[in-house]
């Protein structure tokens, strides 16, 4: 915990990394907290005003079938965080077993899974998550948290063997294990305390792609369904009425741009603090 | 030299034949029947399925499907798009140079502003004017593509009338244009594409310049080129940026599913032409063939890139060149 | 005799932990005379480098020359030069060989190249010409085949081929000082010899004043006129080459001198100093050397200015002030 805990205090200091933070914080705060206080993201007071640009009762105005744009933005950052803190814990998860496995096992099992990377790697990640998709008429949520994190680990799967490799070098390794220690009982007392910076910086960097990547999906039909609120669909549904009511799309946008920008602040500040070099 | 480039193809070959392997499984092993969703409203009956199934070859053991598909393949048959009723090449062949186009002007704006951005901030290496370029940039990294596309379109096109805002041509240009007047037209219709694509994506060009460069700023043959009295402006461009832009070059590889990724939306939002707007209809359309044939087009896109740039490096690089 | 560098106060800094600057660079005062050698000795970590780098402003970032730090070449105050006028002096006032030659020359670059640029930056002249002159280089610092040699790039070279070139590019525009920083370091036995003969060479025929900075007592002995000795930022102990070595005085000096391996003479033990150099970050209070030193005393605590040995030879240490403490010092050292 020791490393991690350092690399969070030294983001902290970091300018940048604590306006990210900050945001970050507020954002996640609103996103639990705010549903309960604005109105139903799904009421439709009155379908034959439709929308309404924004003004006292609707901050942020109402969209084409009078939903109030506000809350459905801030419904929708628990969507979008929510899908994206589970879908990268599952990559991450997955990329460090991987990882694990074969930079231990090496030979066969390393050549294999490692080729196997590279062609995953070859194709993006978008193009993997449409063809599986579009099997389903309504995407179903936990399908897509689910693909989204199956598909975010192949480079994390790299960095952790990497550091195996290295530590299977290590003087220190090669001399407890001429000693008679157990190899694999330091290689994984070592790994984690090396891993655990580098895999930080990657999930909160993972954290930010990956919901540019669910609104991406959602403004293609194959994310978020509605009537649930999400950004990308609520850009998605904004386009119909682009000229009308330009504030529908724009706040959702923003609201990407921000939560997104502020996790790779902080993401860019914790890679500082875990590798001073590229600062 | 040469031998090591006959290894590096084969690593490509293998990559891409990894690749073609796992589109396959995914397009094989996706729970559900794509086919019950042909029909789209209208229920399908088990009688048109069997039909249908013969058609795509889908009743024959995966095997068979696979070796059928790479013969296809090797022939340059991908199958017939369901949507459009044609061969998949073709499609693809019609719509690459659009998509060349968009990609290659996003290209050449990242590799010519966003390099010079990325090494003028490590030359000013955490000053305010490297962290505001890092923020901005990190901004326009951080915008969804097709959100930024729409704003522009709505903005610059809609509102301003400034621009066109949507495809590759003016539908009522007179068929007798000069192809001036039509090169005019193209490049006004290319603006606000390029312009979206390259502010989603020049964070990373930057990223990576400005990185390799403070490397090569911190070795010992700089200090020689200041010690001799050497301009700034040559110790920058010629002794630190030719060799900051080896780990750049290699980058291309990287950067590209960036692009294409980012083309699909990009198209899509102001109907470019090109693949990424037939991907993104074919995902609408549930085109399986389409989708199939354009996933590959795009992984085989990656390999060759990849493949090419690190020859290129190779090539550019003396130690490796000579060696 | 006219001095042709004066160095006098020199402090630099770089910003440390909790906002604080340190200084590994702390007060260094020396000069150079036309023609002449002087040797600057130390460890690692004694500011012997950033000594050379500071005389052309070449101190690495975040690091910076203090105020009140004195640099003169001739008439021109180095420190007061920016921009343009900083850049037309470096090279041509000064020219520098650093220690490493393999990392010290651009790889991407051929030989030529890197000298025909270093002759173009100080002296308006067509390329062709330039290159007659850098052909003419690569023939002074002893280069066989020097046409060819021109073509290669810096990876197709040996180690001492690579040093020769280095010399080349410091020499490309005439400079009247030499800093040679570790010039033989990486280098082979062997190939030292012959790269200093070179320097040797040089800088009789182009009488050339030299500043060598070295951790070598050995290549400075016959070389050097005058050796000036750093300990932690500071000149512990300076005098014309020939006093220093037959009567070494500061506590340091002599330890330097027990540790190196004699040919001559009884058999003895090699006494290398106990410790290590202090971090400047923490330089010691009052004498610096005094956690090392052997011969600390009460007064130690005090920090010494340059005191006098004998004319022309003075060092940083209170035992100046009282000769016979200093003198059973060094029997005890020697013996």
């Amino acid at each position: 915990m020791r490393p991690v805990l350092d690399a969070l205090a030294a983001a902290w200091h970091h300018p940048q990394g604590r306006i990210g933070a900050f945001i970050l914080l507020i954002v996640a705060v609103t996103a639990i907290v705010g549903p309960w206080l604005l109105p139903d993201p799904l009421s439709q007071p009155d379908i034959l005003i439709g929308s309404t640009p924004p003004g006292l009762g609707h901050p942020f105005g109402t969209d084409q079938l009078n939903r109030d744009i506000l809350s459905r933005v801030v419904t929708g950052a628990r969507v979008s965080l929510g899908v994206a803190l589970l879908a990268v814990a599952l990559s991450m998860t997955l990329g460090a077993a991987v990882g694990l496995v074969s930079g231990y096992l090496g030979g066969v099992v390393d050549a294999v899974l490692m080729r196997l990377v590279d062609g995953a790697l070859a194709i993006p990640r978008l193009f993997i998550l449409l063809l599986v998709l579009a099997v389903w008429e309504r995407v179903p949520v936990l399908a897509l948290i689910l693909l989204i994190g199956a598909t975010g680990w192949f480079a994390t799967s790299r960095i952790v063997r990497a550091e195996v490799l290295r530590l299977r070098e290590e003087a220190y390794v090669r001399a407890a294990e001429a000693l008679g220690a157990r190899r694999r009982r330091i290689i994984f007392r070592h790994l984690l305390p090396n891993v655990v910076g580098p895999l930080l910086v990657t999930a909160t960097l993972a954290v930010g792609d990956v919901i540019l990547l669910e609104a991406g999906l959602s403004f293609l039909g194959l994310g978020i369904q509605p009537p649930m609120p999400s950004w990308g669909g609520m850009i998605l549904e904004s386009k119909e009425v682009l000229v009308s009511a330009p504030w529908a799309g724009i706040f959702p946008g923003l609201a990407i741009v921000i939560t997104v920008l502020s996790a790779n602040l902080f993401g860019d500040a914790l890679r500082d603090a875990v590798d001073p070099r590229s600062a | 030299m040469s031998g090591w480039v006959l290894r590096r193809a084969l690593q490509a070959a293998v990559t891409f034949l990894v690749a073609l392997a796992i589109l396959f499984v995914l397009m094989r092993a996706a729970p559900g029947d794509p086919l019950l969703r042909l029909g789209g409203d209208r229920p399908i009956s088990p009688k048109e399925i069997a039909v249908l199934r013969a058609r795509y070859g889908l009743d024959q053991p995966v095997g068979r499907q696979l070796t059928a598909f790479l013969q296809g393949l090797v022939h340059g048959d991908l199958g017939v798009s369901i949507e459009y009723g044609r061969p998949v090449t073709a499609l693809l062949a019609e719509r690459l140079p659009a998509t060349l186009l968009l990609g290659g002007s996003v290209l050449l704006l990242n590799f010519t502003v966003g390099l010079w951005l990325g090494v003028r901030q490590a030359v000013r290496r955490g000053r305010r004017e490297d962290r505001w370029l890092t923020t901005l940039s990190l901004a326009g990294y951080a915008m969804p593509s097709f959100w930024l596309g729409l704003v522009l379109a709505w903005l610059v096109g809609i509102h301003w009338r400034l621009l066109p805002a949507a495809g590759m041509q003016d539908p009522l240009l007179s068929s007798h244009a000069g192809w001036g007047t039509r090169a005019v037209d193209v490049l006004s219709h290319l603006v606000l594409p390029v312009l979206t694509l390259s502010v989603v994506s020049i964070a990373a060009t930057m990223r990576h310049q400005r990185s390799a460069m403070l490397e090569v700023l911190r070795l010992p043959y700089i200090l020689t080129a200041r010690a001799k009295g050497l301009p700034e402006r040559d110790i920058t461009w010629r002794h630190a940026w030719r060799n900051a832009l080896f780990p750049v070059i290699t980058l291309f590889g990287l950067w590209l599913p960036i692009l294409v990724t980012g083309s699909v939306f990009v198209e899509a939002v102001f109907a470019w032409p090109g693949l990424g707007s037939l991907a993104a209809g074919a995902v609408g359309n549930r085109d399986y063939p389409l989708l199939m044939g354009t996933s590959l087009l795009v992984a085989a896109l990656v390999v060759a890139s990849g493949f090419a740039t690190d020859v290129a490096y190779a090539l550019l690089d003396p130690r490796v060149r000579l060696a | 005799m006219s001095r042709v560098l004066e160095v006098r106060d020199l402090r630099v800094s770089f910003p440390g932990p909790d906002h604080r600057r340190f200084y590994p660079v702390d007060g260094v005062t020396f000069s150079l005379e036309r023609g002449k050698t002087m040797a600057l000795v130390g460890e690692s970590g004694s500011g012997k480098s950033l000594t050379s780098l500071a005389l052309l402003q070449l101190v690495p970032s975040p690091g910076r020359i203090e105020t009140g730090s004195v640099i003169r070449m001739g008439e021109t105050d180095v420190l007061a030069l920016r921009g343009e006028a900083l850049r037309r002096i470096r090279g041509r006032r000064v020219g520098v060989i650093f220690q490493d030659p393999m990392t010290s020359l651009n790889p991407v670059f051929t030989v030529g190249d890197q000298i025909i640029e270093g002759i173009l930056a100080h002296f308006k002249m067509p390329r062709a010409t330039a290159r007659e002159r850098a052909l003419h280089l690569l023939q002074e610092v002893g280069i066989p085949d020097p046409s060819g040699r021109l073509k290669a790039y810096p990876h197709q070279l040996s180690g001492g081929m690579r040093q020769r070139v280095m010399i080349a590019i410091a020499l490309s525009a005439e400079p009247e000082i030499l800093v040679a920083d570790e010039p033989t370091t990486a280098l082979d036995v062997t190939v030292q010899a012959q790269i200093l003969e070179v320097l040797d060479r040089l800088q009789e025929s182009r009488g050339m004043a030299v500043l060598l900075i070295t951790h070598d007592l050995g290549i400075v002995a016959g070389r050097a006129d005058r050796v000036a000795v750093m300990y932690a930022g500071q000149i512990v102990e300076e005098a014309p080459t020939a006093r220093l070595f037959a009567n070494p005085s500061h506590p340091y000096t002599q330890g330097l001198f027990a540790s190196v391996p004699r040919i001559k003479g009884p058999l003895r033990r090699l006494n290398p100093i106990g410790g290590s150099i202090p971090a400047p970050t923490a330089w010691p209070s009052g004498c610096r050397f005094r956690p090392r030193c052997p011969k600390a005393f009460d007064k130690s605590e005090l920090e010494p200015p340059l005191l006098m040995v004998e004319p022309d030879h003075q060092m940083r240490c209170w035992l100046a002030e009282e000769p016979q403490r200093s003198s059973h010092a060094v029997n005890e050292a020697i013996g």
